[in-house]
């Protein structure tokens, strides 16, 4: 009992973050209907800076990750801003290729600004836990939960606003959102932006203890697409669920399957989120909470 | 004030003159249909006056304004609404969200005040609620207003749309062929919401439509295009009775 509620809690610290992650993918995808490739190495880039500005220009964590989430807002804003912006009403696939543009600039940027080596991510706690009820429960872990629901709470609030409603207008169609006078260049610009602010939030939290900070950090959005899909990707509710879920699959499986299933080889809990994503899909393809685009016939 | 001078209007797409020196206006408060046959330059009109497409030459005045000094999506905010031939929806959003996006101008609260639910952007809030479920009610979908707009009937997209314009308060309305693949039987309910709206409000509208029927009981004036032409203008009655409007409906008489 006690290993599962260690296991539990572990899946839902670790799911917390691919929320993040995930709402970052959902963000942008909600307004321009587009997936953002560069999420993960935005997430990187965010989590190297505030690292940075702790262990080298010695800002309060806090502080340091407010800046590293203010810039790297700020490069999803640059990116709209002076670049996608360019390619309003071209198809998605340019979009796409434009995303992969950016990854590979902020890929290729991280090691010379901040160095190849692995490094701290500049958080307070470390290793340090806090021991209750025969559990383990490490503040890094605690922290990031916390997080993840502020920042969800802050989102719900958002989606609800009408800069949450005009957002989907803009992505369910642009011509007729700029006819009921949806600034759409305004609307895409914040949403980037927004994907920008929690990619550095959950990157920081991601290379916690008893992970580190090194440039493949970005891989782990690859580990959260399992959750957008799974939640439905134009879904916040359902990105967030989405990265509970995988997270507390994840851990269960690597806490449970070597004893049990030990035939299906060590690394097993890396392939589980697939595993469930794909008979997720079989039985709602759309996801758990997507949206059934509307045919007429 | 006039709603809409247009002067010696013209675009172009290569050698085709989609529009060629066209001129009219519209006064406040009327109700402009503009018709002409298929290709006769109606859509391209409506575009160039929503400021999608930029126009080649010509002047447009807007009670009074340069057209040309607004940005396509400032015009909502200058009371210029309109609504699409194939529908401008958000298909996923439910009728209720669709109209209250209308209302987008007319929302001032920011993101913090929203976020915290302070009392002016609650009442803010509920005074675009109560005129979006107005707006509902008076085209008639007020029972559909919590499904998605993508899983409703066409007629009744079209009266969602329609409510969404006027939930904008617009002081010009442009309707794109609002009865266009429609059943007789819609066609007269929609010509039948068209009318009403007009005497109800204020609104100057500007009709445009290919099923004459349709305007002929409904405008105050009638503009007849011909492959980008103005080929009568007048009362539905002149034009009715104009030789060239026939011709370029039904061909020239064989001689």
């Amino acid at each position: 009992m006690t290993t599962f509620a260690q296991l539990l809690f572990a899946g839902i610290a670790l799911g917390s973050v691919y929320a993040l992650v995930a709402l970052g993918f959902t963000v942008v995808f909600r307004a321009t209907r587009v997936i953002n490739f560069a999420q993960g190495e935005m997430l990187a880039f965010g989590a190297f800076l505030t690292s940075w500005l702790v262990l080298s220009g010695g800002l309060p964590f806090w502080l340091a990750l407010v800046v590293g989430a203010g810039v790297t807002a700020g490069i999803g804003l640059a990116f709209q801003a002076l670049v996608l912006r360019f390619a309003l009403g071209r198809p998605d696939f340019t979009v796409v290729m434009l995303t992969l543009g950016l990854a590979a600039i902020l890929q290729s940027a991280i090691p010379p600004l901040f160095g190849s080596n692995p490094r701290a991510n500049g958080d307070p706690w470390g290793a340090s836990a806090l021991h209750a009820a025969g559990l383990v429960l490490n503040w890094v872990q605690i922290w990031s939960i916390v997080t993840a629901v502020v920042v969800l709470v802050a989102f719900y609030w958002f989606n609800r606003s009408h800069f949450g409603l005009a957002m989907r207008a803009a992505a369910a169609d642009e011509e007729a959102a700029l006819a009921v006078g949806i600034p759409l260049r305004r609307v895409f610009a914040v949403a980037w932006a927004l994907a920008g602010l929690v990619a550095c939030i959950g990157g920081v939290f991601v290379a916690g203890f008893p992970s580190t900070l090194d440039p493949t950090v970005g891989n782990v959005a690859l580990l959260a697409f399992p959750a957008i899909i799974l939640g439905g990707i134009d879904s916040t509710t359902g990105a967030v669920l989405g990265g509970f879920l995988i997270g507390a699959v994840q851990e269960l499986t690597a806490g449970y399957q070597p004893q049990y299933l030990s035939w299906l080889g060590h690394n097993f809990y890396l392939a589980a989120p697939y595993v469930v994503m794909i008979l997720v899909l079989l039985v709602r393809p759309y996801g758990l909470f997507g949206s059934r685009p509307a045919e007429r016939l | 004030m006039n709603a809409l001078e247009v002067r010696e209007l013209s675009l172009r797409f290569g050698a085709v003159a989609a529009l060629d020196g066209v001129s009219f206006d519209v006064a406040a408060g009327e109700l402009f249909a503009v018709i002409g046959p298929n290709g006769a330059g109606k859509t391209s009109l409506f575009n160039l006056l929503s400021r999608i497409t930029p126009l080649s030459s010509g002047t447009v005045r807007y009670f009074g304004q340069d057209l040309l000094a607004f940005r396509a999506h400032e015009l909502a905010g200058a009371g210029m609404a309109r609504t699409f031939q194939n529908l401008g929806l958000f298909l996923p959003l439910t009728a209720l969200d669709n109209v209250l996006v209308g209302r987008n101008h007319a929302m001032r609260a920011g993101l913090v005040g929203s976020g915290l639910r302070l009392p002016a952007a609650r009442r803010e809030e509920a005074a675009n609620r109560r005129a979006a479920w107005e707006a509902l009610a008076f085209v008639g979908a007020a029972a559909v207003a919590q499904r998605p707009v993508g899983s409703l009937p066409y007629g009744m997209q079209k009266r969602v749309e329609i409510a969404r314009a006027l939930a904008m308060e617009p002081r010009l309305l442009l309707l794109d062929e609002p009865v266009a693949g429609m059943s007789r039987g819609e066609r007269g309910e929609i010509a039948e919401l068209v009318g009403r709206l007009h005497a109800d409000t204020d609104t100057t509208v500007l009709l445009v439509e290919h099923d004459m029927g349709v305007v002929m009981g409904l405008a105050d004036r009638v503009l007849v295009l011909d492959f980008g032409r103005v080929i009568a203008c007048g009362t539905p009655a002149q034009v009715q009775a104009d030789g060239k409007v026939v011709a370029a409906y039904l061909g020239q008489p064989l001689p």
